[in-house]
């Protein structure tokens, strides 16, 4: 199975690390991998995506024309993204910060209030996390455990107390695929 | 056995050339490959290493012209406009047979062009940046592993045949993370300058001085000088050529492609097979010395050649050359930052066919 | 009978192929004398720029190395970075240092890399066949400024001492001539206090010698060291423009 996923907002939401630690605990699986960002000239409040391909097979090329996974938290990246989605392919809202709904009907979506959630957990910057540990839970792409070591390894000495939030975060975003599955 | 890291490309080009025992990077910033500079500006100053962010790209190929010329592996990095800047240096390096290493994260042109990935610099860099006859060995990663090892190469290459050697990618290539194995063994830099009797390095009072130069007035000298590097051009091209053969036992059809756009060119070969199209893919690893043998085999045998590539057919035209327009060279080319998507490789594939 | 003056051991036999009456020789001698006397040829790098002086690199025994036009002091860097112990010296001229290399020039300046610069100003294009520098003075002709050097259209020389002395990196900035005994006595310490201060990592040091181009100024040797004690001197005097010994 090949997961690829284009995760996409604003800058300065977290996308580029989510993603990060999404590679990484596929690396930790000994899968083969892919991550690719966007770069641009602005440094935040630009549009922002990367591409992380997950495969049991050696990945070709690191650039996704269609994603059967795409994470939005912003709606200007869920209408640049939206029609790329390949048919059957899952998208997660920050039904939070995008007020539309998704058109498409051959796509099963996951709307996801994260930003409220990662607020209300006084981690506001964390909701990309908690979108990661939703699709990580549901699609089960890499071991959800995995995101746990991989934080450990991502997250740089200096903002090791960081981590425990993260870790809260990832779980939050777990706990909501568990109870609307429940 | 060294464990698996992820890494960004440029990254694994930076951490592979401290460990083949490079402690002197001279740089200037410029996207996409800052990363690089970044990288050694926080190891460099650990393990007793220079790290400068030069006054300018051409202040920084000079000052690896003289670290180089001490016998040391120096190295800088650029992209596409600063490689420019850099033409003269390298000139200057290849005339007085320095090995040295150049990285050129390529991004579109011509003038400051774009900041997303091209592959515009092709020919400037396979015909010898810069004034004069001469060429630069010039390998072409297309995977973050070929990154770190192609360093290493370079290198020895380099080394091997008194040469500047180019890493010549792609902003996708420098930017994407993919898991990489570095070299084991670290090398021991103060080791090297001891192999390059040439080098200056203080004559000690032991023997006469050795000069590192480009200038011969006499013609015939000059002349001799160039003979001479063009031999081991030719000892190069006989010795040194890599490519990749990708699904090319039964192919009728030949993709010719290097870095980001060969992978792309994978995902549609695979694709086409599906639908039963034999499309096989030669990937040059070296451009210069440029995989001319392979493609002359191929040519025996296929219909037709398709070169994927991010500028207006650069690579296109050597294919030609090493077939000797025996067969169609089609192409399928974006550029200014551009990439085809592998849909439509499969599409120009798919024309070829026919 | 006793030796009582001979050829400095740092330079080699080979003949120089400077004009009649140029100073390129006397300075040569100058560095070679110094080299010497601080016994450091067998650690010397030096670099050579593209001007007149473009083939130093057969004159003095110790390694040499020839460098692109300007680029010498960026040359430079990265032999001293890659041999901190070893002692590197640039020998450039005015079209090199203050032209073409001056961002080169002021950079290495202003990082107080711990080298040696000497610098020939002769006012002119030498090896090309006498074109305007960036130091020729107001009013002199040349090739490419056949009516006189006119600051309106040609900008006013450069003075490269002066300039450097504002930053605060540089150790030791001297301007001397060596165009009487007692000025080339004074450029000998000078230039021996140039290396002396790399030897014992003081830092940047520069030393501007006005010099002599009789060929390309269309005079005797004799009349062109007039011309530099009448016309050069005056528009660049001579004296120490920033020593970090002398600051208390």
């Amino acid at each position: 199975m090949t997961y690829e996923t284009i995760m996409a907002g604003f800058g300065g939401q977290g996308l580029l690390f989510s993603g990060k630690v999404l590679a990484h605990a596929a690396l930790i699986e000994d899968k083969e991998l892919s991550w690719l960002p966007s770069y641009g000239p602005e440094m935040r409040g630009g549009t922002c995506n990367c591409s992380v391909i997950v495969s049991d097979d050696p990945v070709g090329s690191p650039i996704i024309a269609h994603p059967n996974v795409l994470m939005v938290m912003n709606e200007p990246s869920l209408d640049k993204f939206e029609d790329t989605v390949a048919p059957g392919g899952t998208i997660f809202v920050d039904s939070s910060l995008i007020a539309r709904k998704v058109r498409r009907t051959d796509v099963e979506v996951v709307y996801i209030p994260a930003t409220k959630m990662a607020t209300d957990m006084e981690a506001k910057s964390l909701a990309n996390m908690i979108i990661l540990g939703a699709i990580v839970e549901k699609l089960r792409c890499v071991d959800p455990g995995k995101i746990e070591e991989a934080l450990r390894e991502t997250i740089s000495a200096r903002k090791a107390n960081l981590l425990d939030l993260n870790l809260k975060a990832v779980e939050a975003g777990r706990e909501f695929i568990r109870s609307q599955n429940s | 056995m060294s464990e698996k890291v992820l890494m960004k490309g440029n990254e694994a080009i930076a951490e592979a050339a401290i460990r083949c025992g490079c402690r002197h990077y001279f740089g200037y910033p410029i996207t996409p490959q800052t990363e690089i500079a970044a990288y050694m500006s926080k190891r460099m100053p650990k393990i007793g290493g220079t790290f400068l962010q030069a006054e300018s790209e051409i202040a920084a190929i000079n000052m690896v012209y003289g670290a180089a010329s001490t016998g040391r592996r120096a190295m800088t990095s650029s992209s596409s406009p600063g490689i420019s800047l850099k033409a003269e240096g390298i000139s200057y390096l290849a005339g007085a047979d320095l090995p040295a290493l150049i990285v050129n994260v390529q991004r579109g042109g011509p003038g400051l062009g774009g900041i997303q990935p091209s592959q515009s610099d092709y020919f400037f860099m396979t015909r010898g940046p810069g004034h004069g006859d001469f060429h630069i060995i010039v390998l072409a990663p297309a995977t973050v592993q070929e990154m770190a090892d192609m360093t290493r190469l370079a290198f020895e290459l380099g080394e091997k045949y008194r040469m500047p050697a180019m890493l010549l990618a792609d902003g996708t290539m420098g930017q994407m993370m993919e898991p990489v194995v570095l070299p084991g063994e670290s090398v021991d830099p103060e080791t090297i300058p001891a192999t390059k009797p040439w080098a200056v390095t203080g004559t000690q009072m032991k023997r006469e001085h050795n000069i590192i130069n480009s200038l011969y007035l006499k013609p015939d000298e000059l002349e001799r000088t160039n003979f001479e590097r063009f031999e081991r051009y030719a000892k190069l091209e006989k010795e040194e050529c890599r490519w990749e053969e990708y699904m090319m036992e039964d192919a009728e059809i030949c993709v010719v492609s290097v870095g980001i756009t060969a992978r792309v060119s994978k995902n549609a070969i695979v694709a086409a097979r599906k639908e039963g199209i034999k499309v096989g893919m030669i990937r040059p690893i070296t451009l210069f010395p440029f995989p001319k043998a392979p493609l002359a085999k191929a040519a025996e045998k296929v219909k037709g050649f398709l070169t994927v590539e991010l500028n207006m057919g650069q690579m296109n035209e050597d294919v030609k050359l090493a077939i000797n327009c025996s067969k169609k060279v089609a192409m399928c080319n974006r550029v200014g930052g551009m990439i085809p998507g592998a849909d439509e490789v499969l599409a120009a594939i798919r024309k070829e066919a026919k | 009978m006793a030796v009582v003056f001979q050829k400095p051991k740092a330079l080699t036999d080979a003949v120089l192929h400077y004009c009649p009456g140029c100073t390129h020789g006397i300075v040569h001698r100058l560095v070679a004398e110094a080299i010497d006397e601080l016994g450091i040829e067998g650690r010397t790098v030096g670099i050579a720029p593209v001007g007149c002086s473009v083939m130093a690199y057969d004159y003095f025994r110790c390694d040499m190395i020839e460098a692109s036009h300007g680029r010498a002091p960026a040359v430079a860097t990265g032999v001293k970075r890659s041999m901190p112990d070893n002692i590197v010296f640039t020998y450039q001229g005015d079209g090199d240092l203050a032209s073409i290399g001056l961002c080169e020039t002021v950079s290495t300046a202003c990082r107080g890399e711990n080298i040696t610069i000497i610098f020939i100003n002769n006012a002119i294009y030498g090896m090309t066949g006498g074109q305007m520098a960036p130091t020729s003075l107001i009013g002199q002709v040349t090739q490419t400024s056949p009516y006189g050097r006119d600051p309106k259209t040609q900008g006013m020389p450069i003075r490269i001492c002066e300039l450097l002395a504002s930053l605060d990196a540089p150790a030791y900035l001297e301007r001397v001539a060596v165009n009487s005994v007692a000025h080339v006595r004074q450029a000998k310490k000078a230039i021996l206090k140039a290396f002396r201060n790399q030897v014992e990592g003081k830092g940047f040091s520069l030393v501007e010698v006005v010099s002599t181009c009789p060929t390309n100024w269309g005079l005797t040797p004799d009349k062109a060291c007039q011309f530099v004690e009448e016309k050069m001197i005056p528009f660049y005097p001579l004296g120490v423009y920033k020593d970090k010994e002398k600051i208390v």
